[in-house]
């Protein structure tokens, strides 16, 4: 169906018998402009089946990471509240002040994350201990009575009146419930009288004999949660007069408070005073940092081969320069995570091998010629091909049949490659996390990067880690050495097992030396004497120069038992890396699995507005792509829409901007794209479709901020940035 | 004393159970008791009454409208979002629920003494009715016609009600510029110590003797009297620390009699406890839990303001150091600051004289989001674009109180900001990104 007109405007279409039915899904935005669309479909399935398993592993891992602060905070609601738990001690309860049980929840300033934390703490409120929760947020809770209303809302389920304002739109439905409605009022003896009537009811009418210690032991009255999401953002007017209330409660409500608290906890003494602050017992509950939760998060959805989509080290590193410069958001990671999937196998038409072994080799066999071709095209594997026998290259960049086969077996190389890469990764982060000045990156990510990078063995920080590590003190050198051997233990791969066992090998020997060692236990403390010195914290050049000093002593020295046993485990680790940490560009195909454009996630998620339409107004063809507005040398043709005309023209202005100069420059170069001659009467001239159009492109420079009406003069605008042609 | 509480209308023994309740305050409950004169008898319109917190406004009303049996209404005014809400309680105490439900929505005050009187027609007053309002100075915050309304009421309604306001605040902040009637004042004067030590030696724990527990409060009140006079922050905190009191005696180390080494052995007790239960540093569970714990353990829990270090993201670590240094050196300096080759500016040449006293005392100053970024281009090691996230950075420092938005009409044009963090704060923060920021501080120069 299309229309004859090149604008892309609003027609009215009466749809077709058919296809009236279907309505676009997400499959079809994925396969509508993805790249090589013969396979669209599958790489969309598999897509869609890899990020449900990594969304679930992301789920379970979240709950795992809260579970302890969350249990905790479900022992303290649990707890009886302070004003009825100190039922035999009768004369203290009646003595203290009858404060609010109150929760200071730090959660840290990734406040992006703390719904998922809220969601699931209020979920298990309500199924462990108390169905009455009712969370508010500061942004619904301008004034007083809306807070009163959020939250009695919440806990009772119905909808109350505040009386004023809102009568208007009410008034309809108003008119057949008004009897039932009008007694709800928006007050905690509202919520007070609710609450007994629940609790009466759930004690089956047993006369409820007020506090009298013996009945409400049997039958623990839930307590009222109320939790306050972001406490920063509230109006501390509000909050105080909230908690004033509720004091007056207490002693009928077992109310208690969660405070969900971004910064630190002192900021409760910045927002309540001490008048208000003394009505709360508050306890604190610190979570886990968010670096410590995203150091989880990578752990366990990257360092692992158990997922066949990866990342390039440079878009890794955009994510989580992010993360670090900017949110501290762990969901934003995760999102941007998932925007480089979906990406992937958007833009990759070879990722149709990005998925399970077994998947991926059927995979294989179903390429097009075309597919092949492309997979001829990668640098990866034609630098595979350069490696091989001539005949062999001549068959693989023409059979067919044959290429399938390679790629195969390539693809089961790769996978073996991932399987032995990790956990000798993490080998090489135990030994070197430990060392002083962390020369490799005190977190595994960051040895992650540079081992993606290149080849890690070749940076001069991982020359001075091996150094280091040649001069280790002999526990610490066990200890990380028998840390790896627990790292290695479970790992299935054949070769892993061969390096586990030479590894445990020679921590044999060195439990060996520890039984002979007791004739030379005295020559061996006086060389790991100095070692010990390296412990304590240096700068880099006295490092250095402790370094330099320990060679030279050890080069007119003979080396005991325990340093050439220390230097063959180095060798040993160093081989290791050598052999398995490569970088994944030199492995053949690796393109199927890593995603590298790390500029489309940048611009995705870390989006330049300020630079976007600047870059809309001065070079239109950039978004139009109309080749009558390409320009070579920078300038802005005539033909461009008018507000880049506009625009380009104040930039050659002051601060001041004369309206009036301004429209005439303009329509002189509105009649030069018009072709008019300029001999003519009519060149320049300003007409009423000139002024209309200058006027709208005025206004639309004025809405995104370049320009403001000024007061100094009235047919004057001021600029607003700054900076000229 | 009792002498003081008579009233031929009221039985004197009932009068002197009423007195025994409130020790240090016949005075006052005396004059109320005259002016409210007998049950039947008419009344003042409107009493005010003032005094600190916890100075016994609540305690002496109560008591006497309670023990004498008289009708009144209690409203607390935090609680009244609304007016209705008041009308309604009032309505409700006075005549019962029916009453109340005749209250159209968001009823005016003509609607409540309409209401008012058609049920006073039917139940005529047989003795004075009283509405105490409680926290009265927010009753300043709502309609204007409200209060001088509830000054009169006893007029506007022409039924025998006196309506008593209780506040912190004097009557002088509360007389409307257009004038009103004038309340009857009564001022509670806040306890001195010997009263305080009398009142709160009446609540003797019944497993010891009366004495024991006075001399108890005589130590406590020697400890906190300097820093509290409340009397309900100094029941909590005895009974907070007298198990801690009582420890020697359970464990049968000292008599009863040896006061001084029962006080040897509370008292740097309670010192801690000024500095931290006092404080709602530690919470009263918390403390409570420290005392069972052996002493060497006591060192582990920190108190809330302990917790004050803020992780941020790098780039909000800049902004916020951006916006302090914003905030603190006058404009005029930036170029000194800033711009690398800024020529000879001296301190002595822009030094001018009112701003020789410190910016730190002054505190922070507004400053235009331009200025901000300007600086935080300046200060930040690497070139940053101007994403969308910095800015949103900036909007979130606000919500977490870290910056403070100044002004509301120009949002989009040129909003201002303050720096809301501390000199400390800024210090630690700049320390974990390596910035010296007392260089770049006029104040330090
Ligand atoms: N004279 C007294 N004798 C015994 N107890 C008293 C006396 N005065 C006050 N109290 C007690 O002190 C506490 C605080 O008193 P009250 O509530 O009357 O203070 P208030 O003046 O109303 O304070 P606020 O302004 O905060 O409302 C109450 O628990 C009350 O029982
Ligand atoms: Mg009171």
């Amino acid at each position: 169906m299309s229309t004859s007109s090149v604008s892309k405007g609003c027609f009215v279409f009466k749809p077709s018998a058919k296809k009236k039915k279907r309505t676009l899904d997400v499959g079809d935005y994925f396969i509508d402009g993805c790249e090589g669309s013969g396979n669209s479909e599958l790489r969309f399935k598999l897509c869609q089946s890899l990020w449900d398993k990594m969304k679930t592993e992301t789920e379970v891992l979240q709950d795992e990471l809260n579970r302890k602060i969350l249990d905790r905070l479900l022992e303290f609601a649990g707890r009886p509240s302070s004003t009825f738990q100190h039922g035999a001690d009768d004369w203290a309860a009646r003595m203290r002040a009858s404060e609010i049980p109150t929760a200071a929840l730090v959660l840290g300033v990734n406040v992006p994350d703390h719904d998922m934390t809220f969601q699931s703490l209020s979920d298990l409120l309500r199924q462990s201990v108390t169905p009455h929760v009712a969370s508010v947020q500061a942004k619904e809770c301008g004034a007083l009575k809306h807070l009163m209303q959020r939250v009695l809302e919440r806990l009772m389920g119905t909808v109350v009146s505040v009386d004023e304002e809102e009568e208007g739109d009410e008034e309809a439905e108003h008119a057949s419930t008004q009897l039932h409605n009008k007694r709800v009022h928006c007050s905690l003896g509202t919520l007070c009288d609710w609450y007994k009537s629940k609790t009466k009811r759930s004690n089956n009418g047993t006369p409820n004999k007020k506090r009298s210690s013996h009945v409400r032991d049997e039958q623990p009255q839930p307590p009222v949660v109320i939790i306050f999401k972001d406490l920063e953002a509230f109006n501390p007017r509000v909050l105080q007069d909230f908690i004033l209330i509720c004091s007056r409660y207490v002693e009928h409500l077992p109310l208690m408070f969660i405070f969900g608290i971004a910064t630190s906890p002192s900021t409760i003494q910045h927002i309540l005073p001490h008048s208000v602050s003394s009505l709360l017992c508050i306890e604190l509950f610190q979570s886990l940092s968010c670096t410590q939760h995203l150091s989880t998060v990578i752990d366990k959805l990257i360092l692992t081969p158990q997922f066949p989509f990866k990342l390039s080290g440079k878009v890794l590193q955009v994510l989580v320069g992010i993360f670090l410069y900017h949110d501290f958001s762990v969901r934003n990671f995760i999102k941007g995570l998932q925007l480089s999937l979906l990406e992937h196998f958007h833009s990759q038409p070879l990722s149709v091998l990005c998925c399970r072994k077994k998947e991926a080799l059927a995979n294989v066999l179903q390429l097009s010629h075309q597919d092949l071709e492309s997979v001829r095209q990668l640098p990866s594997f034609r630098r595979y091909v350069e490696r091989q026998e001539p005949q062999e290259q001549v068959n693989l960049l023409t059979d067919d049949t044959h290429i399938k086969g390679v790629c195969q077996k390539l693809i089961k190389g790769l996978r073996k490659y991932h399987k032995n890469f990790y956990p000798i990764l993490r080998c090489l982060h135990t030994l070197t996390s430990s060392l002083p000045k962390y020369p490799l990156g005190k977190q595994i990510r960051e040895l992650y990067i540079l081992c993606l990078e290149k080849n890690v063995w070749e940076n001069e920080e991982y020359q001075s880690a091996m150094q280091l590590l040649r001069m280790l003190a002999r526990d610490e050198l066990v200890a990380s050495l028998q840390t790896c051997a627990e790292i290695l233990k479970p790992v299935k791969a054949k070769k892993m097992r061969n390096v586990l066992d030479q590894l445990e090998d020679l921590l044999a020997k060195f439990k060996q030396l520890d039984k002979v060692s007791g004739e030379t236990a005295a020559n061996g403390e006086e060389i790991t004497s100095p070692e010990k010195g390296l412990q304590k914290k240096t700068d880099l050049f006295q490092l250095q120069k402790t370094l330099l000093e320990m060679k030279e002593s050890r080069r007119s020295k003979k080396m005991s038992p325990f340093e050439i046993l220390r230097n063959e485990a180095v060798d040993f680790i160093d081989s290791l890396v050598r052999c398995y940490l490569a970088p994944p560009e030199s492995q053949p195909l690796n393109e199927v699995c890593y995603y590298s454009s790390s500029a489309v996630v940048r611009r995705h998620l870390n989006a330049t507005p300020r630079t976007s339409i600047q870059t809309a107004l001065s070079n239109p063809y950039h978004y139009l792509q109309n080749d009558t507005l390409r320009s070579e040398d920078g300038t802005v043709s005539n033909a461009a829409p008018d507000i880049c005309i506009v625009h380009k023209l104040h930039l050659e202005c002051g601060r001041l901007i004369n309206l009036y100069d301004w429209l005439e420059a303009y329509a002189t170069v509105v009649s030069a794209a018009e072709g008019t001659h300029p001999d003519s009467d009519e060149f320049g001239k300003v007409d009423e479709l000139k002024h209309a159009r200058f006027i709208q492109a005025v206004s639309e420079l004025e809405f995104l901020g370049f320009i403001k009406s000024t007061k100094q003069k009235t047919d004057h605008v001021a600029r607003l940035t700054w900076g000229g042609c | 004393m009792a002498a003081l509480l008579q009233h031929p209308c009221y039985e004197e023994e009932r009068l002197r159970r009423v007195a025994d309740k409130l020790p240090c305050r016949e005075v006052q409950a005396g004059t109320l008791l005259s002016v409210m004169g007998g049950p039947e008898q008419h009344s003042f319109p409107s009493i005010f009454i003032y005094g600190h917190r916890a100075s016994g406004k609540s305690h002496v009303i109560h008591m006497l409208l309670r023990e004498l049996e008289l009708p009144h209404a209690t409203v607390s005014c935090v609680e009244c979002v609304s007016v209705a809400l008041l009308f309604e309680q009032v309505l409700l105490s006075l005549f019962g629920c029916d009453a109340a439900s005749l209250l159209p929505r968001s009823p005016s005050l003509s609607d409540f003494v309409r209401i008012y009187r058609q049920q006073c027609s039917h139940s005529p007053a047989v003795q004075t009715r009283y509405i105490v309002m409680e926290k009265a100075e927010l009753l300043r915050d709502m309609d204007a016609n409200l209060l001088p309304a509830l000054l009169r009421l006893q007029e506007l309604v022409q039924d025998n009600v006196t309506v008593i306001l209780l506040s912190e605040i004097v009557w002088d902040k509360f007389r409307p510029n257009t004038g009103c009637f004038e309340p009857l004042q009564l001022h509670f004067p806040d306890y001195s110590k010997g009263e305080l030590q009398q009142i709160l030696a009446q609540d003797s724990h019944p497993s010891y003797s009366a004495e024991l527990y006075s001399s108890y409060i005589n130590i406590l009140l020697g400890v906190f009297y300097s820093v509290c006079r409340d009397l309900r922050e100094l029941r909590h905190l005895a009974a907070l620390n007298f198990s801690k009191f009582c420890e020697p005696l359970e464990e049968g180390k000292v008599k009863e009699s040896d006061t001084h080494k029962l006080w040897r052995n509370i008292e740097p007790h309670l010192k801690k406890a000024m500095q931290t239960v006092y404080l709602r540093e530690v919470s009263s569970v918390q403390w409570e839990q420290l005392q069972q714990m052996e002493e060497k353990d006591t060192g582990a829990v920190r108190g809330l303001s302990a917790h004050a270090h803020v992780e941020l993201p790098y780039y909000s670590k800049f902004l916020l150091i951006a916006a302090y240094l914003a905030s603190y050196n006058p404009a005029r300096t930036d170029k000194r600051f800033f711009v690398k080759h800024h020529g000879k500016v001296r301190k002595t040449n822009f030094l001018k004289k009112h701003e020789k006293t410190s910016n730190h005392l002054l505190g922070p100053k507004p400053f235009p989001l331009d200025r901000l970024l300007a600086i935080f281009y300046s200060v930040v090691d690497s070139r940053v674009a101007p994403t969308a996230s910095i800015f949103s950075q900036i909007s979130s420092l606000v919500t977490l109180q870290l910056l403070a938005q100044v002004g509301h009409d120009d949002q989009i044009d040129a909003p201002k900001y303050k720096c809301a963090v501390s000199l400390d704060f800024i210090r630690a923060i700049s320390r974990t990104v390596n910035f010296d920021i007392v260089k770049y501080l006029y104040d330090f120069l």
